[in-house]
């Protein structure tokens, strides 16, 4: 991790020193307040509120994960997305990008955590293993779990970036052998902002950041606990296809006339209609494209359970899994009750018809 | 598990189940029923059994002319309701994804707007259906709980759907979810309701034609 990636001082100092300038920052303050669906007036008060704001203190865990979130900030295709992040911030603590290694590197959470007690943001990526008092990830002699209880009790903040920290993601599908938890399962004293996608979208993540350290609170959120300018809409509303999927114009593979034609893949499994993230809107690799515009149906990966919620191909209002031998079961059971009830109805009728089964009438029952 | 989920697996699977063990069993109880044999000699001119049930069937389809103007409102709405009901579940293509995936047999589907105007229609004739059955004394003296419980488990499909789609009340995904479940009740509850009628009324309906043709009259 290069020095300035950790060092205290306002975003302005950070900036200069990078060289970056102030053009460069009203230029990205405008980016961020269309990202945020604020006015552009709201650019000038956004630059000026990021130049005298204190770099914010960040310690960035990483648990049961794929570095997937990390690699999707650290390589965005807008380099000025990831070297603005890394001004608003102070980096204090980050395994894959810090040079120091093993006790340093412990050491380096530490300090950090007591020099900016009460006021560091922890960013977690991964879910945190559970079972068997979270043996199944550890790092320097702890678990996972000791690490994040360790971390949070100081925290301003936590911001959950990537589906596995926010909803347990792929660590936790069946059969969930770490049992493996989001960050939200485990603290529950700290607000938490889940910053969802698989991995999730880098100028998501620095949006969010951003409008930390700008505003100084929390965005408002969804009821999953997600930023709502950005996880406002779901894919399907805000997608290109919409025309198509509204006139009933489906490709029924993908490489037919109709995927060609580019129409609308639900028929295919996209799971736009339930999945709430900005890559419709964004798009990823600076505005190039995002999965259904290159040809493939939305997996859902910003939601809970996705891994889970039946095959990826599978259109969304068929069954998770099917009920094939017990519905079969069912016809051949339903068969048998009704000729059953049908043999009792016979019997009953021929009892009725038969004089010598007819009940005897009792002693007296005339006087 | 979220509601979605409950709903697209456990939930309709089990709907399924019931659905299919209950028309089986209804259907195999009527045809194995104890008769009693017809001893009487069928009237002149009365016609074979297969084609004096198959046309009273189609007669029954449209009332005779006395009757016109004193059903007509019934017969429209029935008509429209009846209409209604096919075109959303077979005409939607999200509800030919559905019967494709048990069925495994599909067909293309309609546009979206097409099925919303059709949905609206059905439910405008769903309601005026009610307020008749609510209004009128006769059928209201004779309509009991099940009648009402069909209505019900008919409507809410439609009405659940309607809001789904126009992303009214909930979130589409948990509206979504309340929408399997609604089509899951109307499939628990069709064998054991009045809803039975959509098999039966094949079976009624041509017995008693044949009935009246062996009589001479053809209803
Ligand atoms: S491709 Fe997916 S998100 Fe786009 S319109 Fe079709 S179903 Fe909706």
């Amino acid at each position: 991790m290069a020095d300035w990636m950790s060092q205290q001082g306002t975003v302005g100092e950070a900036l200069t020193r990078q060289g970056i300038s102030r053009r460069s920052l009203l230029k990205y303050s405008s980016y961020l307040a269309t990202l945020l669906a604020l006015p552009p007036t709201s650019s000038q008060a956004i630059a000026q509120a990021l130049a005298g704001a204190k770099r914010q203190s960040v310690i960035w865990l990483s648990f049961q994960e794929c570095t997937g979130c990390i690699e999707s900030l650290t390589r965005s295709f807008s380099p000025s997305v990831e070297e603005m992040i890394f001004n608003l911030i102070s980096l204090d603590y980050q395994e894959t990008l810090q040079a120091a290694a093993g006790e340093a590197a412990e050491r380096a959470r530490l300090e950090a955590m007591e020099a900016n007690k009460g006021k560091y943001v922890v960013v977690v990526d991964g879910s945190v293993s559970t079972r068997d008092g979270g043996i199944y990830s550890t790092a320097a002699g702890k678990t996972n779990l000791e690490v994040l209880k360790e971390t949070a009790k100081d925290a301003l903040a936590i911001l959950s970036v990537g589906t596995c920290s926010s909803f347990g993601g792929i660590p936790r599908a069946h059969p969930n052998p770490t049992g493996a938890e989001p960050v939200s399962a485990i603290i529950t004293d700290k607000p938490i902002i889940n910053v969802s996608g698989c991995p999730p979208m880098p100028e998501v993540i620095a949006g969010t950041i951003a409008y930390l350290v700008t505003f100084g609170k929390l965005p408002e959120l969804d009821h999953l606990g997600r930023p709502k300018p950005f996880f406002g809409d779901n894919i399907h509303d805000r997608c290109y296809r919409r025309p198509f999927y509204d006139q009933g114009k489906f490709a029924k593979s993908f490489d037919d006339a109709g995927a060609r034609e580019g129409w609308c893949l639900y028929e295919l499994g996209c799971k736009g209609p339930v999945t709430y993230n900005a890559c419709a809107t964004i798009k990823w690799n600076g505005n190039t494209s995002f999965p259904i515009q290159s040809g493939h149906g939305c997996l859902g990966c910003s939601e809970p359970n996705f891994w889970d919620a039946g095959s990826f191909y599978k259109p969304l209002p068929g069954r998770m899994t099917g009920a094939g031998e017990a519905v079969l079961g069912a016809a051949a059971v339903g068969a048998v009750a009704g000729a059953g009830s049908a043999f009792i109805a016979r019997r009953r009728k021929a009892a009725a018809s038969d004089p010598s089964a007819s009940p005897s009438v009792p002693e007296g029952a005339d006087q | 598990m979220t509601l979605l989920e409950f709903a697209r697996g456990p939930a309709i699977n089990a709907a399924l189940v019931i659905f299919v063990f209950g028309v089986i069993w209804r259907l195999f109880w009527l045809l194995f029923l104890p008769r009693a044999a017809d001893h009487s000699v069928a009237k002149l001119g009365a016609g074979a059994a297969v084609s004096s049930a198959a046309g009273g069937f189609v007669r029954h389809m449209w009332p005779p002319r006395e009757y016109a103007a004193r059903t007509r409102f019934s017969l429209i709405v029935g008509y429209v309701l009846h209409f209604g009901l096919a075109i959303i579940v077979f005409g939607f293509a999200q509800h030919i994804l559905f019967i494709r995936d048990i069925f495994g047999i599909g067909w293309p589907g309609l546009p979206t707007g097409v099925i919303t105007v059709v949905s609206v229609i059905t439910l405008a004739a769903l309601i005026a259906a009610l307020v008749r059955r609510m209004t009128n004394p006769v059928l209201k003296m004779i309509s009991t709980f099940a009648d009402y419980w069909a209505w019900f488990v008919v409507t809410l499909p439609v009405v659940t759907g309607l809001m789904a789609v126009s992303h009214l009340l909930l979130r589409y995904e948990d509206m979504l979810g309340v929408h399997i479940l609604s089509v899951a009740l109307m499939l628990a509850t069709f064998p054991f309701s009045k809803l039975m009628h959509a098999f039966l009324v094949f079976v009624t309906r041509s017995q008693t034609s044949f009935f009246y043709s062996r009589r001479g009259s053809h209803v």
